[in-house]
């Protein structure tokens, strides 16, 4: 159903309809941040052989709650040699964009706050603004790590744009459509089958554009202290805490949407389909965290326009082939081709591609 | 007319100061670098901010007064630290040491190593930016080594186990099955554990050609220990210079080729496979008896000097001993294996990056409690 005909039917009318859907985003995100915060810090304690927190509640479950307390009673720090304004206006620049991507993304059939039809542009566009906000607590604290950490980010983000644009746009092609409920409605066979170089693409540019291992490197703590947030305390700092796992929920639920065909699924009701899809992503991404070691900024920048780039713009062409050669229904053998197409080209790419690059000459 | 010169983009070098409290700087070091973006100019290490004397405060001290300070200094191998100190105590004073208790210096010294080698790699690797995992594992593994220290010692960190003439008392007898166990349980690690740097693109990427230490350089700059063999230098105590009874155990000496951050780490690796070779031939061949020589408490040296040295895990552990007859030395100086393995750091890093700054200073292995002393 269209969002307008939705919106209309409320009482009261828009309004109404605005405001019960933005107090339903913060609360959902805000849920679904502290479950993700549970789920990262006993996953990975399993992970790392270790136990992760068990005392506060059971099985740990209050653990997030205790944070929230915790950085709530703490003292807010400001360097004297920072830009007051923009230290403080910094973490809520970061976290606007999030609830900006979740409103677009529906949690169940018509569950949205507006239906855009152009609902994956939209989020393209939306999700590198938290790099302002990254940027401005970078210069704005005064720290030559935090400016390090900010110089990285923008680096990042501004290179991770372009392959994860190519990739969406195989998706947008094989949906015919840039509206968000249009492409879940044409994933009868989900697209991750479709397009599995896409969705490989995709979650390797979401991961470096929200600071995601290998990618981290925004925040570094063995290099940079914590790049960006070093010098955050009290509310701010857990702001940043909030827009970092927020942005990773808002991601995974992107990479639900256009790959995992959104809330679709049997038996269970669908806004628990999405949220399982959602945690299921996120796990991906603790477990590359836990596993991989992190990259450098030059090894970065290389694998984005060396190896990501030219492997969506073959991606793109061959989905364009294919779309081009079944217009109205996508033949299910196509799976395997893809799957096909993904395996010879990225092994044929890691083979002309080397991360290492070698000393700089000075 | 655009020229060249105008199209280059100017930069201005900045200095950042990595430590002393930094969460890489193994403690309290200071690097003070000049930068140009994440390009590294030049560094120049600033250490000194962990310096309590010992040297001095060792000729205040009776001679077996000053091993639990030798427990402080290299606080990661407090074992190797008591075993130099022993020697050299031992070498001034014409002390013969029984034999089981040699077996058991022997057992505590390469157990000692497989330890130290477990926080070298695991913190390299946490310093190439994995998140704590390879960490964590190499912690599980040194606690495991860690008990049987505490077994005979009743100490988790600073030991305090090896006397002036032995050790301080016999390892009981749960010591040896305990010991065979973990034996094998290390094997099996160590070749999982080298399964993570040889088959992780990211790692080798990191690692490889990075940080690349000349033959020649290790040489002029006195380094020892896992940083020069990784350099080609195949110089190790325990067969040059054969101390304690080192030699009646058949072990190799691994060297690298490249000299870089993968062959430190390889190295290290190599060396844990052969302690435990060690390990395996010592433990059937403990004899029984006295652990300690009849040794006064208060011992009085003959008048002169002495230099013992050891294989440490980190390098060629030194201490210069020079005795005036009394109960306290006269002049102690240790020849700290880390302080001397930091002097090639700047060489090794001009023209990295941060992050490989960060990766070539854990690749070292040192501990600030050595080099500030």
């Amino acid at each position: 159903m269209p969002a307008a005909a939705v919106a209309a039917d409320w009482p009261g009318g828009y309004w109404w309809h605005w405001l019960f859907y933005s107090v339903a985003i913060i609360g959902f995100l805000l849920t679904m941040v502290m479950g993700a915060i549970y789920l990262e810090r006993r996953g990975m304690g399993r992970m790392q052989s270790r136990l992760g927190p068990n005392r506060t509640g059971p099985f740990g479950l209050l653990q997030p709650v205790a944070d929230a307390v915790k950085v709530l009673l703490k003292e807010n720090i400001v360097p004297t040699a920072a830009d007051k304004i923009v230290h403080f206006v910094a973490p809520i620049v970061a976290f606007a964009p999030v609830l900006m991507i979740l409103a677009v993304l529906p949690i169940m059939n018509g569950a949205v706050l507006a239906d855009l039809n152009i609902g994956i542009l939209y989020i393209v566009a939306v999700s590198s603004i938290g790099t302002v906000g990254v940027f401005m607590a970078g210069w704005g604290s005064g720290n030559k790590y935090s400016l390090l950490g900010a110089m990285r980010n923008v680096a990042a983000v501004v290179s991770y744009e372009i392959p994860m644009v190519l990739a969406i746009v195989g998706v947008v092609l094989f949906a015919g459509s840039l509206t968000i409920s249009d492409i879940i409605a044409k994933q009868d066979i989900p697209f991750i089958l479709m397009q599995p170089l896409g969705f490989l693409l995709f979650f390797a540019a979401a991961c470096a554009e929200i600071n995601r291992s290998p990618f981290d490197l925004f925040e570094a703590d063995q290099e940079l202290v914590a790049g960006y947030m070093t010098e955050y305390s009290g509310m701010k700092f857990a702001m940043f805490y909030l827009v970092e796992y927020a942005e990773a929920i808002a991601m995974s639920a992107v990479i639900t949407t256009i790959f995992l065909s959104g809330w679709r699924g049997p038996w269970l009701p669908p806004w628990l389909w999405f949220i399982l899809k959602t945690f299921a992503v996120f796990f991906l991404m603790i477990w590359t965290r836990t596993t991989l070691p992190r990259v450098r900024i030059d090894q970065l920048m290389a694998f984005a326009w060396k190896f990501l780039f030219p492997l969506a713009i073959i991606n793109l062409f061959v989905t364009a082939i294919q779309v081009l050669a079944w217009p109205d229904a996508l033949p299910w053998f196509l799976i395997f081709i893809n799957f096909a197409v993904m395996g010879v080209l990225v092994l044929i790419w890691s083979k002309f591609f080397r991360l290492g690059w070698g000393r700089v000459q000075v | 007319m655009t020229t060249t010169e105008e199209l280059t983009l100017h930069t201005e070098p900045f200095v950042l100061n990595f430590g002393p409290v930094h969460p890489s700087t193994h403690g309290v070091f200071r690097m003070r670098c000049t930068l140009d973006g994440e390009v590294v100019l030049d560094i120049e290490p600033v250490f000194g901010y962990l310096h309590r004397g010992v040297e001095k405060l060792a000729e205040e001290r009776t001679y077996t007064g000053f091993i639990p300070l030798t427990d402080r200094l290299d606080y990661i191998s407090p074992m190797s630290n008591n075993l130099g100190y022993c020697l050299a105590v031992e070498k001034l004073a014409g002390i013969k040491v029984p034999e089981r208790a040699e077996y058991i210096r022997v057992i505590m010294a390469e157990l000692q190593r497989l330890a130290n080698h477990c926080i070298a790699v695991g913190s390299m690797l946490n310093d190439a930016g994995a998140y704590y995992t390879p960490f964590m594992y190499a912690f599980r593994e040194r606690e495991k080594i860690i008990d049987l220290f505490d077994m005979v010692s009743g100490q988790r960190l600073t030991y305090n186990y090896m006397r002036i003439g032995g050790v301080s008392q016999d390892i009981p007898a749960e010591f040896l099955p305990a010991l065979k166990k973990i034996i094998s349980r290390l094997k099996k690690w160590v070749e999982e554990y080298e399964v993570l740097l040889k088959q992780n693109e990211i790692l080798l990427a990191r690692a490889k050609g990075v940080g690349i230490l000349a033959k020649e350089i290790a040489v002029n700059c006195g380094i020892s220990g896992p940083v020069a063999r990784a350099s080609g230098v195949k110089r190790d105590v325990r067969k040059d210079d054969p101390y304690s009874i080192y030699d009646r155990f058949q072990f190799d000496i691994p060297t690298g080729e490249a000299g870089d951050c993968y062959d430190r780490y390889r190295v290290r690796i190599e060396e844990m496979r052969q302690s435990l070779r060690i390990l395996e031939q010592a433990v059937p061949q403990i004899p029984g008896g006295a652990v300690k020589a009849d040794v006064p408490h208060l011992i009085r040296p003959p008048a002169g000097d002495a230099y013992a040295h050891i294989e440490s895990p980190k390098g060629e552990l030194g201490y210069y001993l020079v005795s005036d007859n009394s109960i306290a030395p006269y002049r102690c100086h240790v020849r700290p294996t880390s302080l001397i393995n930091l002097t090639a750091l700047r060489e090794m890093v001009k023209g990295w990056k941060v992050a490989d700054l960060i990766l070539i200073f854990g690749s070292i292995d040192i501990t600030m409690g050595e080099v500030d002393r």
